[in-house]
């Protein structure tokens, strides 16, 4: 078939906790994603919208192969990876990696940048030091840092400047598949441009595949190609961004837009009207 | 007739090992009776002091003047304790970003808010049980009984937030501070807690400032916004001028940083417009 590369599916995939109530309690088991199937292009982008306990996270654990699925059928590359079944290999770790939320707990503090940015490496490769260091220093530059980062701790850095340097980490192993868990929710705004912008010039430079967690519809649809909606497990809806944002299929896809704040100039100008009306409605205002 | 609350040239310095540091830098601001104002800025910019300033509620290591600070024709500056706590706490309200380290984990939510009935408004326990139950009826809390015996832990962020905007009316304040009020909730939860905020502003003719990072929030709460940048004002207009045609160039950028402003492929950041306005006072021109 001539139809593009697949470079992540996802059938019928299915993750369930359990969790004991207590001493005297059942056990209860809480289905943290219900049969969630999807599949991904190289190079494109695929966002997974919901909002906390949709089962998102939980999803992009398991595409990162750090927790195995419950149940369903997971292929990279084409092909099917269950570790809970098989060993992992450094091979399959080094083709997904994650960036998770936080800069701030997903570094350690005690570990300089150079060594942060080396340690995959090290772990996974047989790169002799020399070259794990020119590696490295390339990275940094790469994601718009400098040379003389490379002996520093992180808590020099601010929020922006080590998100990019978990970036700079998780592209180490030259990954083919990158899963961002709401990378820039913890960001300023304009800080947050500047991220957005240099994982469009390293998708494009990488020929990478995100996988995009958010809650942020505005992001989302700057930066995905498809969407996928989660409500408690289920996904509710899943399309092309256009399609998604254009016309919403679910009720709650149609609630999570009417919910998200609107900066256009008309939205404003009628809410200022009818908070205009509501003041003159109420006499004795000051 | 003269504003609620007028500020004129405030300053916050902190001292530091580095020495003195000043995070609000001659700031003047007023709000009137039942006004919504938002104060908009990113990490560090000041914004949060300011409103600590006001409420008497900085550590021992900040100096804080002040021009003029008035509240209610009254000088917040030559107050004694006594009638601080006449103010702060009644007059003024504050409620903050993360409801879940603002309320007590150790005591139930209706003991809390008795608590403020009772001490503050000198209320006996009857009808200070009384109030409680309507007061989480106002700010829509389902089943105000028995919610009063929960614990903090036992409710969702949205729930506990709701618990602390009822504290925060009980005295029918006559301004109302919000810090980031909602940043730590999901979008469908933070318009229920925007639109909760602004019906109880005008229910109860309070004034409520909001500060905020995000522009969002700005257009579907305020009627009048200062966008701060490093400890100075920036720039103040009503709302609708303020996404029409925004006159300081931080303003615009911050605009225009913003996902849903996209133009092509790469969002402005406001490193961008730091080396215009540089290159503009090198007399280069933008």
């Amino acid at each position: 078939m001539a139809s593009p590369e697949i470079v992540i599916e996802g059938r019928n995939i299915n993750r369930d906790y359990v969790s004991r109530a207590g001493l005297f309690g059942m056990a209860r088991v809480v289905h943290a994603v219900r049969d969630a199937s999807f599949a991904v292009q190289r190079g494109k982008t695929l966002a997974i919208v919901g909002e906390s306990g949709s089962g998102k996270s939980t999803l992009a654990r398991i595409i990162t192969l750090i927790d195995p699925a419950t149940s369903g059928t997971l292929l990279i590359e084409g092909k099917p990876v269950d570790i809970a079944t098989q060993p992992m290999t450094k091979a399959l770790r080094a083709t997904v990696q994650i960036v998770f939320q936080n800069p701030y707990g997903s570094l350690n503090p005690r570990q300089k940048v150079g060594d942060v940015l080396t340690e995959p490496l090290l772990l996974n490769t047989e790169t002799p030091a020399a070259v794990r260091r020119d590696r490295a220093m390339a990275m940094l530059l790469k994601v718009g840092l400098k040379e003389e980062h490379f002996n520093r701790y992180p808590h020099m850095f601010s929020g922006g400047q080590r998100q990019r340097i978990a970036i700079a980490r998780a592209l180490m192993l030259n990954p083919r598949i990158l899963v961002l868990d709401e990378p820039v929710s913890a960001l300023d705004l304009s800080v947050q441009a500047q991220v957005l912008n240099l994982l469009r010039d390293l998708q494009d430079e990488f020929n990478l595949t995100y996988v995009f967690i958010s809650h942020d519809l505005s992001v989302v649809r700057y930066l995905a190609d498809d969407v996928l909606v989660m409500l408690n497990g289920e996904v509710v809806e899943h399309g092309s961004r256009d399609t998604v944002f254009s016309a919403p299929q679910h009720a709650y896809t149609r609630k999570l837009f009417a919910a998200t704040p609107v900066t256009d100039v008309a939205a404003i100008r009628a809410r200022v009207a009818r908070r205009t009306e509501a003041l003159k409605a109420r006499p004795g205002a000051g | 007739m003269p504003p609620l609350l007028d500020i004129r040239n405030l300053t916050v310095t902190f001292d530091t090992a580095a020495g003195p540091f000043k995070a609000v830098d001659g700031i003047d601001m007023s709000v009137s009776a039942r006004e919504g104002l938002a104060i908009v800025g990113e990490s560090g910019s000041g914004e949060t002091g300011a409103m600590l300033a006001v409420m008497g509620l900085l550590p021992n290591t900040a100096t804080v003047t002040a021009d003029k600070m008035d509240f209610d024709g009254q000088d917040l500056r030559a107050l004694s304790d006594r009638e601080r706590r006449q103010i702060i706490g009644r007059k003024i309200t504050m409620i903050f970003q993360e409801p879940m380290a603002s309320l007590n984990p150790c005591y139930t939510v209706g003991f809390q808010i008795e608590e403020v009935l009772r001490h503050i408004l000198g209320m006996s326990a009857r009808e200070a049980r009384k109030r409680a139950v309507e007061l989480f009826q106002a700010v829509g809390i389902p089943e105000p009984e028995q919610r009063l015996h929960s614990y903090p832990h036992q409710m969702s962020g949205g729930q506990c937030q709701r618990v602390m905007i009822a504290i925060a009316i009980a005295s029918n304040p006559k301004l109302l501070i919000a810090d980031e009020p909602t940043t730590a909730l999901d979008v469908t939860i933070q318009k229920q807690i925007l639109d909760l905020l602004v019906d109880l502003q005008e229910k109860h003719g309070m004034a409520l400032i909001i500060i905020t990072h995000d522009m969002g929030v700005v257009a579907e709460t305020a009627d009048r916004v200062v966008v701060q940048y490093q400890g100075k004002k920036m720039e103040e207009a009503d709302v609708l001028s303020l996404f029409e045609t925004p006159r300081n160039p931080y303003t615009r950028a911050l605009l225009s940083a913003l996902p849903e402003h996209a133009t092509g492929g790469r969002l402005s950041t406001v490193s961008d417009f730091m080396a215009a306005q540089a290159a503009e006072n090198r007399g280069e021109g933008a």
